[in-house]
This record gives C-alpha cells, structure tokens and sequence, in this order.
C-alpha cells in the first residue's frame, strides 16, 4: 500500500512539473493494478469486420488469464476452439487437430495475443518493447492505445485499443490497415 | 654360381619395384565400407546404398550449446546466413521461417494438386459451401488471420490443409526464430551435403566448414554485451559423415601409431638380439618386402585399400619377422655358406610348413563376405609368402661374408633348463593339466554359450557410446529419429513407386487410427503421384461450371462472388498448368525431406515410409504392418526393422566366417597330415594350438568380452602363428637333434616376443576391430608357445632320457 501513495506522490510532483506526463503516471498506476492480479477469468464475444465479408463474424467464449504469461482463449461458439499462449508459443486446438505457432516466428500475430497478454500481466516494458502507448482516461475508465513499431508488423496490425476499468479490460479493439477490425467485450464469467 | 646366387635377389628386385609402383598408386579409402557386405540381397544392398550415399548419410545435424539463449540463437542465424552460400551444401536449415517463404510460395502455387482435399466432391456447391465456411470460422482466430490475405484465391483454406499434411511428421521447438532442443538448452540446424556420405574427403570439408562458420558467427556477436555469453559457446556436429570423419581420423591415427611403435619395438628387440646393424637391416627385409607386396596385392585386388587393412599390416610384422629371426639364429653355429645351406636343408621345409599353415587359416578369410575380412587375407597371405620366400632365397644371397650375430646360445640354454623343470613333471600330470584346461575352458565356453557372439554390427563401430548418445539426443530434438521401423516401396521408377507410396498410406492408415503405429512419413507427402495429381486436377471443374457450383455456394455465407473471382483464375490456371515434377522440389526445403525418402539405385527405385511408434510407447508390431499391406494388396512393399535386418546381415557374416575358419582348420590338418604322415604328430602339433584357442576364448567370455567377428580371426590368427611354434617342437622331437635345441628355444622366444609386441599394441588402440585382434592374438601366441614347449617335449625328453 505504500508503494501506492509514493507513486500518488511521485505522480502529483510529476503533475505539478509537467502536465502531458499526467497520462504516463495513470497507465503506471493501471499497469500496477493489473500486475498485481494472479489470475483472471471473463466471458468474450469478439466481432470480426472484415471488408471481405458481408457481415461480422461473431464468436464467444471464455478467457482465463494466469500470471505472468499464460492466456487462455476457449472458443465455444460457433465451433470449439482452445488458443493457448504460454511462453511466447501459441498452441490452437481444435476439432480437426493441433497447430503450434511460435509467436517469435509470425510477428505478425504477435500483436493480437500479445496486446491482451502483456496488458493483463501489467507488463509495459514488453508493451514499449511492441508498441507506442499513449493512455487516456482515469483509473477509472481508461483507454489504452498501441500503435505497433515494428514497420512489418505494421502491415497487420494498425492499432490496438483496449478500454478498461481499474485492473478490468472491458474492450479490445484490433484494427487492421485495410480497415478490418475485431472488437472484442469481455464481462466478467458468470460461474466461477 | 654367382647366377644361381643372383637370380632370387634380382626377382626379387623386380617384383618390390613393381609393387612399389602399385602401392604408390593405389587408391587408400578409410570409411566404414569394409564392414559393408559385398554381395548383398535387395534389401541389404538398400541398407548399404543408404548407409553409403543414400539422403540421411549426407546428414550433418549440429547443436550450439552454452552461452545465453539470445547468443545461441544469433550464432545460429549467422551461421545459417554464411552457410547457404556455400556450394557444399545442397540444403541448411535452422528452423528460421524466413527460409520457408520459398516453400510457401511453392505449396501455394499448386495447391490444387498438392491438396490431400482436393476431390471432385470438394468444388460441388455443396463441397464449397463446407470448405469456405470453415475458412471463414478460422479467420476469427489469430493464426486464420494470417490467411486472411488469402482467402479471394484460396477461399477453400488448401494451403493450410498441406501445411497441416505436412506438419504430420513431428518438427522440432522453435524459439527466437530457431529450432531448439526440447529443454532449450541448445539450438538445432541441419544441412545436408551435396556430395555423398561415404565421400570422406568432401565431408571433412562440409564439416570444416560449417565449423568455419560457427567461429566466424561467434566472432560476429557483440562482444562488448556479455563476452561471457559467447565465449562460452560451443558447437557439437553429429550425423554419418562426421562419423565417418571421425573414424576415418581415428583408424589414420591408429595406423600411424600402431606402425611407428610397433616398428620402434621390433627394432630394439632386433637390435639387442642380433648386435648388428646389417642383420638389422637384412631381417626387416622379409617384413617389408612382405608389407609391400601384400598392400599391392590388396590394391590390385580390391581396387583400393582400406586403412583398416594397413592397421593390419602390424600383424604381418607380427609373424614375418620370425622368418628372418629363424634364419639368422639358427644359421648361425657356422657362419658360412654351409650353415646358410644346412639352414636350407634342416629348417627351411619346417618354417615352409608352418608358412603353409599360416596361408590356410588367412585363406580361410578370402571367401568372407565382408571385405574387410578380404582384405586381411589377402594381404597376408601374399604378404606371408612373400616374406618367407624373400628369407629363403635372397636372404642367404644377401649375407656379406664374416656376418655374425650375437650367439644366442646362452639364452637358449637358460630357456632349456627352465623348460626342463616342467620336464620333470609326468606325462600322465601333464595330460591331465592339459585335458583339465581343456574341459574347463569348453565349459566356460559352454555356461556362456548364449552370449559367447556379439551379433550387434555397432560392436565393430569405431564411434564412440558417447557419439552415439549425442548423435540420438540431436535426432529426437530434430524429430529426425533414427527410425528403425519401415516400408519399403520398391519399383521400377519414380512414379510407380510414389503410386505405391500412396497405397501403402491408404493401407497403414487403419493402424494409424487403431494405435497400432503412431503414423508414417511419405515421400508422396511431398510430390504425389502424377495419377494422383492428373486425379486431382481434373477434378477442378471446368471455369462455367465452378463459377455455377461457387455461386450457389456463397448463399447464405457473408462472402459475395465477386469477392472469389482470384479463386476461379487460379483454379482455371491449374486446369491447364503442367503437373508438379520432382525437379520442382529443387530450391525449397521439402526437397531434403523428399529425397531423404527416396532411394535410387541403377535400375531400381525405392521410397521409404518411415513409421513412428504408437503413443503408448510399445514398439511396433510388424507383423500387423504386414498383414495391413497383405489387406491392402501393396505387393510392393516390404515393412522391416533396419536394426534387426542389419544385425541379421552381420549375423550371417559371423556365422559365414565361422564355418570358413573351421573349413581352414580342416585344410590345415590335411596340410599338416601330408607333410607330417603320422596323424599322432598332427595331433601333438594341434593339440598345443587348440587348447590355447579355447583357453583365450574361454578368458574373454570370463571376462565379460562378446566374441565378434575380429576376435575369430584372432584365434585364426591364433592357430597360424602358434603352429610354427608347433611345428619346431615337433621337428625337435622326431630329428633327435639335440644339439640345435638352445637355438630353436631362443629364437621361438625372440620370435613369440616380437608377435607379442606387434599385438599387444593393437590392444592399446582405439579403434575396436584392432583391439578386438590384439587382445585375443597376443596372449594367444604366448600360451600356444607355452602349450606346445610342454606338451611337446614328451618325446624330446623320452628320448634324453634313452640316451642317458
């Protein structure tokens, strides 16, 4: 607890010096909120847009979340589907079999996992090492957006944007260059 | 006089300079192809091709160890960059994706012929609407995504289907964009050469470089970081031709060694015997004379001599020495022309008998399967010919007047009289000492009757157990095991057997599905059959009709027509699209897993279809295989078990050359019974050997040893050096020529010593073929001259005690 009033203190000096550096000391308050959760478990219904498709393709299920590095994305409808990442490795499962992607070797996936990874472990330093972030909001609503840096990476991912409440994510929003977007609502799971 | 003199020095003169000419030009090989068969059956001859050039013997798997994950991780990426220049090398890999852009560009060009999916069914509208709903559900995960960028072109998701076709075969951890072993300890690649495995020469050069690359890499890291990180980096390479490398260096260092000491030893026993620099000189010449002509007549034999061979050339100094030791010492009562004569006359048709024999247990070799075996026969048989006729007629040709060695007399004396207490013991004792050594070693021979044979070929492997523990931690992490467990496709060509490639996977697929066998690769995986694609692609239908068929499928999906038209082009431009050769594997990396299951020999094709055990780690019931590929009417092809067949081949061998070293022992009795005409002294000349063979075999079972084939041509060897010793005693016992006893004495003493020392050092090699012959042959030749001393001396010492 009182590593919380030093860095209200730290950031109301910081405030009183600088006022752009408000956002930078509110994202490391979230950000410590978020690192101090072990585990976490919501309900998702994620949206593709897609421009080539005439309406969203929607999807739901459960996320569950163990510190520091391992998420769990189980895809229920419209077919069952378990997206585990656990050590920078993405393991898909499905009906048809088993497909292990290393994420350090598609850079291109690795926004849309490790966005929603490194955010839930409250883990910036590997958010900076990915992303621009630029924070909005208060503790208690706030929107957090990543602009990829990687030029490559860049081509499949434009932004990220995830909305949140204190140490809850409420809203990820990925969104391609070509427009496409996925918007994924998470609530909290009704059953523990 | 002086001519009848000369003739046998100029021959020999002759003969040397041709010989010299022959061994300067001969062709030296050092791989492991003289434990090879040489008249294998089908199978065998796949094994050896495969063994010798086949795809997995150009295999070269290396591991970065040490240091940090990022520093190994580097290194590997650096290495890789360097190595794809080089020429040497038709294929490198480290797991680095950027080298599959080439492999996904092939895969998805032709798709449609590729597709395990693709049927005539699958572009109905029903069969589009299936497949394109599915494409459409995975593009909501991550790794669909990645297709996204596809799905105008490739909206039935084909491209995927063949990745997971091809990610059948397990592939090893990637991490930081490269392969890794499965705790992360080390980094993985492969490449593959361009020249074949038993290619020595180009392997130790493939070798030198990839090494080059590994410290040129190293020295690239950044060093100012953690030069703790790097330095502690390390390199391990395994696979056929780094074995072959190694042992190659190995029997060279042996060779050099063994011959440099073993000629440093005889020559001082020599020395201090002789006392004289020109009988030095004289009594080498049977020995090198011998050598010469021996490897010369294995060159013109063979075509080319092993370096296994020449490791064996220190046997030959072994015996061929004795002859000139014979010759100097019991020529030696009168220095003159008429002791060199009464030699001729009173020794020379003894050692030509015990030469004899000698040449019938080696040309039991001959006929041997085994080249290697071959070879050593053949060499010392010519080599033993060589020797005794060079001490027969030019030794005594060369001698100068007034040459004197040391008298040797004194020596043999002291022998004598220790030899004399054993006299003292009965006949009837030593009988029964002799027959109970007898029975007691049969039973040791007996109790371990079962294990008495290594029938493992890697027992005659000169790589070590910790290679070999290397060698099968870096396959598992590489999902290159060293599967024992195969089909065999056989046929006439490529397509025939691809054809058969793919009934046999129809075939095995029940036993996939029953855990019968965890699954199999194919090299149909890769390029199927041209029927199979010919099948395939016209089942495309026609632009009209897919236009229809797409239409009606895309009711009711969120996807429009017009969106698909890539679809319809690319599938209209497969219809007319020439099919898929194998040339056009060339340039992506499913060509070294292509041509590693693909044997071809002259006339004959063979695709290999390796088989993964089932996951509940039990080993595979072949007879199941075969009876699924009965079932499945795939008469073509043969399901076996390398290691059994290969140890069945080496089996064969042992037990051929056991019954040719029986034939020898036969031929040599015959021998023996025409020269001698009394079957009692063959008896008593034999007697000596045998029980010195059983004894030392005896002595290695006892002492854990598993006889293999090199320790049976030691107690070949056993037998043909020991009957010299035979012989004399027995030539002393029926001549009555008491006098020349101390002579014989000393000089089969001297004699055994320098067959001791020429032996005894192959046992301190490390090579075990060599050791295998030394550690049976030196003692051997100690106990038959111990045997044949006292059992023969029975008659000797009957008739002293007559004279008395």
């Amino acid at each position: 607890m009182r590593a919380s009033y030093l860095k209200l203190l730290v950031a109301l000096i910081a405030l009183s010096l600088c006022a752009s550096a408000a956002g930078a000391s509110e994202l490391d308050e979230v950000m410590g909120l978020l690192a101090t959760r072990q585990h976490g478990r919501v309900e998702f219904v994620d949206q593709q847009f897609l421009h080539i498709l005439d309406h969203p393709i929607e999807s739901s299920g459960e996320l569950r979340y163990d510190a520091p590095d391992r998420l769990e994305k189980r895809t229920l409808k419209p077919h069952a589907e378990t997206l585990v990442l656990a050590g920078g490795v993405l393991t898909i499962e499905r009906a048809r079999g088993r497909r292990v992607v290393d994420l350090r070797a598609y850079p291109q996936i690795q926004p849309f996992v490790e966005s929603i990874r490194a955010t839930l472990a409250g883990d910036r330093t590997s958010l900076e090492r990915l992303f621009h972030l630029e924070f909005a909001g208060s503790l208690g609503r706030w929107t957090l957006t990543l602009v990829p840096l990687d030029s490559n990476v860049k081509r499949a991912v434009a932004q990220v944007r995830i909305d949140g409440m204190r140490d809850q994510l409420l809203k990820v929003e990925i969104r391609q260059p070509d427009g496409d977007r996925s918007l994924m609502t998470l609530r909290p799971a009704a059953s523990p | 006089m002086i001519w009848r003199r000369a003739w046998g020095p100029v021959l020999w003169l002759a003969c040397i300079a041709i010989a010299a000419v022959v061994v300067a030009r001969a062709r030296y090989i050092t791989d492991l192809s003289a434990f090879l068969p040489a008249n294998p059956t089908p199978i065998q001859q796949l094994l050896v091709d495969q063994l010798r050039d086949g795809p997995a013997s150009r295999l070269i798997l290396f591991a970065i160890e040490g240091g940090d994950a990022a520093a190994r991780a580097r290194t590997s990426t650096l290495m890789l960059n360097r190595l794809r220049k080089d020429t040497q090398f038709s294929m490198v890999n480290n797991g680095a994706t950027d080298a599959q852009q080439n492999d996904r560009e092939f895969l998805f060009k032709h798709r449609y012929l590729l597709s395990e999916s693709v049927t005539a069914e699958r572009f109905s509208a029903a069969g589009l609407h299936a497949a394109i709903s599915d494409t459409i559900d995975n593009l909501a995960s991550p790794a669909g995504l990645l297709f996204k960028s596809l799905l105008p072109r490739d909206p039935t998701g084909e491209l995927l289907n063949i990745i997971d076709q091809l990610s059948r075969s397990p592939s090893p951890k990637v991490q930081d964009g490269v392969w890794v072993s499965a705790d992360g300890t080390r980094c993985l690649g492969l490449a593959q050469t361009t020249a074949g495995g038993s290619d020595s020469d180009a392997q130790g050069s493939a070798i030198d470089a990839i090494r080059a690359a590994f410290a040129s890499a190293v020295g690239a890291l950044p060093q100012v970081a953690a030069p703790a990180s790097t330095r502690a980096l390390q390199l391990k390479l395994s696979g056929p031709g780094v074995f072959a490398v190694a042992a190659r260096a190995k029997i060279e260092k042996a060779v050099v060694r063994l011959s440099i000491a073993g000629g440093i030893l005889v020559v001082t026993l020599l020395l201090g015997v002789y006392r004289s620099l020109p009988a030095l000189g004289l009594g080498l010449l049977p020995v090198a004379s011998g050598a010469l002509v021996g490897i010369a007549a294995v060159a013109l034999g063979f075509g080319a001599v092993h370096g296994v061979t020449l490791g064996f050339g220190v046997t030959l100094i072994g015996e061929s020495v004795d002859y000139s030791i014979y010759f100097f010492i019991q020529s030696s009562r009168r220095h003159s022309d008429a002791g060199a004569r009464s030699w001729q006359q009173l020794w020379w048709p003894t050692i030509r008998l015990g030469m004899l024999t000698s040449v019938c247990g080696f040309a039991s070799l001959l006929p041997s399967g085994f080249p290697g075996l071959k070879q050593l026969g053949l060499y010392s048989v010519s080599g033993l010919i060589v020797a005794a006729l060079v001490t027969r007629f030019v030794l005594p040709a060369l001698l100068p007047a007034g040459f004197a060695i040391r008298d040797v007399t004194p020596l043999g004396d002291a022998i004598a009289r220790c030899l004399l207490r054993f006299r003292r013991i009965g006949t009837a004792a030593v009988a029964a000492l002799a027959l109970g050594l007898m029975a007691l070693s049969i039973a040791v021979l007996y109790q371990h009757r079962v294990s008495l044979w290594n029938r493992d070929l890697a027992a005659l492997s000169p790589i070590s157990i910790e290679e070999q523990n290397l060698d099968a931690k870096l396959r598992a992490d590489l999902g290159a095991a060293d599967v024992p467990d195969l089909v065999v496709v056989s046929g006439p060509d490529l397509e025939s057997i691809l054809r058969g490639a793919e009934r046999t996977a129809r075939a095995l697929q029940p036993l996939v599905d029953a855990g019968v066998i965890g699954g199999f690769e194919s090299p149909a995986n890769y390029l199927p059959s041209l029927a199979t694609q010919e099948a395939r692609r016209s089942s495309l239908p026609d632009a009209a009709e897919l236009r229809a068929n797409l239409r009606q499928a895309t009711l009711g999906l969120p996807i429009r027509i017009d969106r698909l038209l890539p679809f319809l082009e690319d599938a209209e431009t497969t219809r007319h699209a020439p099919l898929v050769a194998a040339r056009d594997l060339a340039g992506t990396s499913l060509n070294a897993g292509f041509e590693a299951l693909i044997l071809h020999q002259k006339d004959r094709w063979n695709a290999m279809l390796p088989l993964r055990g089932p996951a509940s780690g039990k080993d595979i019931d072949l007879s199941r295989v075969a009876a699924a590929l009965e079932a499945g009417a795939v008469h073509e092809a043969l399901a076996l078990n390398l290691k059994q067949q290969s140890d069945a081949l080496y089996a064969g061998y042992l037990g051929q050359a056991i019954r040719f070293s029986l034939t020898g022992l036969l031929a040599l009795t015959a021998l023996l019974l025409i020269a001698l005409r009394s079957p009692l002294r063959v008896a008593r000349v034999l007697a000596p050997l045998l029980l010195a063979v059983l004894t030392v075999a005896a002595a290695l079972a006892l002492s854990g040893v598993q006889l293999t084939i090199l320790h049976l041509v030691g107690l070949l060897l056993i037998v043909a050096v020991g009957s010299n010793y035979a012989l004399f005693f027995d030539r002393q016992a029926n001549s009555g020529d008491r006098s020349s006893e101390a002579l014989t004495l000393a000089s089969l003493v001297i004699a055994n010593a320098g067959t001791v020392m020429g032996f005894g050092l192959l046992a301190f090699s490390q090579v075990p073929v060599l050791v295998a012959l030394g550690a049976t042959v030196a003692p051997g030749a100690v106990l038959a001259l111990l045997f044949a001393a006292i059992l023969a001396t029975r008659t000797g010492t009957r008739a002293a005690a007559s004279r008395a």
